[in-house]
């Protein structure tokens, strides 16, 4: 099956803190179609998020499907609060890179 | 009053400087109020533990500067919450001090400058602990125990409108905040001219981040927002950027874990039923929000708690072989730190670089470490001597590893500096919390004073 990267297909892929204990992931198209398409292709649920990141469902705090952004967002529980000693990344601002890479259908 | 505008021009004033073109045009289009939060708690628990900014002063009095001589030449109110990063008390007496220094720098007419505290003492929440109340946790944080409180350093409460109105109320031209939700420093004076919670709320939401409701990206530009009875109209600023649909409804989801809810003090914005509707080029208009009150009035709590001090070291890695035994290496370097200062007392962490060092178990390439890794160790113990000691030997023992079967025997790690350093100290947040209240201002104790001077 032919498909395209979620990174050719997406406007915005970001993470960022939500508070101190969350880190939320933003994925947010342009067209309506794309986002249509990609919630449609089942590539990105909070299965595939688990897999993808090997947390336990529990991690998630909430999976949001938000159409008046074009956009699927889910958000994380860390493990420890940001900003304590040993956290690289304290406003989780590089956590997005492994979804680059989802293959999502074509057509 | 048919509508109320305001501008806001930085997101997090002082943690990097307004750009001044777009605020230039801001001020252009003579706004009823001048408005921008200046704290998160993105920046790590050191700050409000260490009662200190982590915007350097020069940039904090670089934007308050811009805005009192705009908000004083309109003579319009300026609104500043969660000052100095933290919104700690200290914070509070920082930015009066500043906007009292540049009144007197430009000779500014005497205006009245109001601000509020938000810190709450431990003894306080001590004695409303031990009188039955719960001090709920959030976000997987369990219920504060008397425990947690002793290891804590400073607790802020987070203000919802309720302060900046009453120091309106009072005649404030110029506010200063302790730690505030960033959508009520603007939908305080909507509230206090009469329009409808549900969009003043709902301004303060779009407003909060300046430019970050704008297309394309680009931070720290101004935008305007704009509250009539029925609606809200944000526009940016700056010319080649634009409020749309879609960036508009995007902003809502920005660093929430929910993009149909905020929660502040006293109630709950639902926008689960917004309408975005493009209104001009650069501008869109949102209808559809509702402020929904709370049964109870309960404010946020944050606090950090120190856990020690800290020294920090680094080394690299070339070796192949070194690489895929690195956890080895870490291993010999942690016995080493255990024979002098055995199993418990100080904190160790190593963040290897090249392989998991931004995500950590959540990197799923973990096991495909690049050709090269660097490696920072940090060593936190309750004295500075010990921290640097600690850190010295996890560092340096890097270096003498023995691992079996490799070919350079003369040194398993890379030094760029052969010393470890001295970081902040570490802190941990230990309060994410929510407290019941009877006042929705006992926690925010409001003062008025002047600056500027007299004129005949």
């Amino acid at each position: 099956m032919k498909t395209q990267k979620l990174s050719e297909l997406a406007k915005t892929i970001r993470s960022k803190n939500a508070g101190v204990d969350l880190i939320t992931f933003d994925i947010i198209f342009t067209e309506r179609a794309t986002y249509e398409r990609v919630k449609r292709a089942g590539v990105l649920t909070r299965e595939a998020v688990c897999k993808l990141y090997r947390i336990a469902p529990e991690r998630i705090s909430d999976f949001v499907l938000f159409d008046p952004g074009n956009a699927i967002k889910f958000t994380i529980y860390r493990l420890r609060p940001s900003g304590s000693p040993g956290d690289p990344d304290i406003f989780g601002a590089q956590q997005y890179a492994p979804l680059l890479d989802i293959e999502v259908p074509v057509g | 009053m048919r509508s109320l505008r305001i501008i806001c021009p930085n997101g997090h004033l002082g943690f990097a400087p307004i750009r001044v073109e777009s605020f230039r045009l801001g001020i252009a289009a003579r706004p009823d109020c001048i408005a921008a939060d200046s704290g998160s708690d993105d920046v790590g628990p050191v700050p409000l533990g260490t009662d200190t900014s982590t915007s350097p002063l020069g940039w904090q009095t670089h934007d308050l500067e811009h805005m009192l001589l705009a908000s004083r030449e309109l003579g319009v109110p300026m609104i500043i919450g969660s000052s100095g990063d933290t919104g700690a008390n200290s914070r509070v007496d920082l930015y009066v001090r500043i906007i009292k220094e540049l009144a007197a720098k430009h000779g500014l007419s005497r205006f009245e400058l109001g601000y509020f505290y938000s810190e709450v003492g431990k003894e306080d929440l001590r004695r409303r602990m031990r009188g039955g109340e719960i001090v709920a946790g959030l976000e997987g944080h369990k219920d504060l125990t008397e425990a947690e409180l002793d290891a804590t350093e400073r607790i802020v409460a987070m203000a919802g409108v309720h302060p900046f109105i009453e120091l309106l109320e009072q005649g404030a031209d110029v506010i200063i905040g302790g730690r505030s939700s960033d959508s009520c420093v603007f939908a305080a004076p909507a509230i206090h001219h009469g329009f409808p919670e549900d969009h003043a709320y709902y301004l303060g939401k779009v407003l909060e981040c300046a430019s970050f409701c704008a297309e394309p990206y680009g931070g720290k530009e101004t935008v305007l927002g704009e509250i009539t009875q029925d609606a809200v109209l944000v526009t940016a600023m700056h010319p080649d950027q634009r409020c749309t649909v879609a960036s508009v409804a995007g902003h809502a989801m920005y660093e929430r874990s929910n993009p149909y809810f905020e929660h502040v003090a006293g109630g709950t914005l639902d926008m689960s039923e917004c309408r975005y509707e493009q209104v001009a080029a650069r501008t869109t208009r949102i209808t559809g929000a509702r402020f929904r009150p709370a049964a109870e009035f309960c404010v946020k709590l944050e606090g950090a708690g120190k856990i020690g001090e800290r020294y920090i070291g680094m080394v690299g890695i070339r070796d192949p072989y070194t690489i895929a035994h690195v956890d080895e290496v870490i291993g010999w370097a942690r016995d080493k730190v255990r024979e002098r200062f055995g199993e418990t007392g100080y904190e160790l962490y190593y963040t290897v670089y090249g392989r998991d060092g931004i995500m950590g178990e959540l990197e799923p390439l973990r096991d495909r470490p690049a050709h090269e890794l660097c490696i920072l160790v940090q060593g936190v113990a309750p004295t500075a001597a010990m921290a640097e000691e600690l850190c010295m030997i996890g560092t340096r023992q890097m270096f003498y590893a023995r691992l079996p079967d490799v070919k350079g025997s003369a040194g398993s790690v890379a030094f760029a500096l052969d010393e470890v350093l001295r970081a902040s100290p570490a802190y941990r947040w230990t309060v994410n919390h929510t407290l019941r209240c009877d006042d929705p201002l006992e926690l925010f104790p409001t003062h008025m004073t002047s600056a500027g001077v007299e004129r005949q």
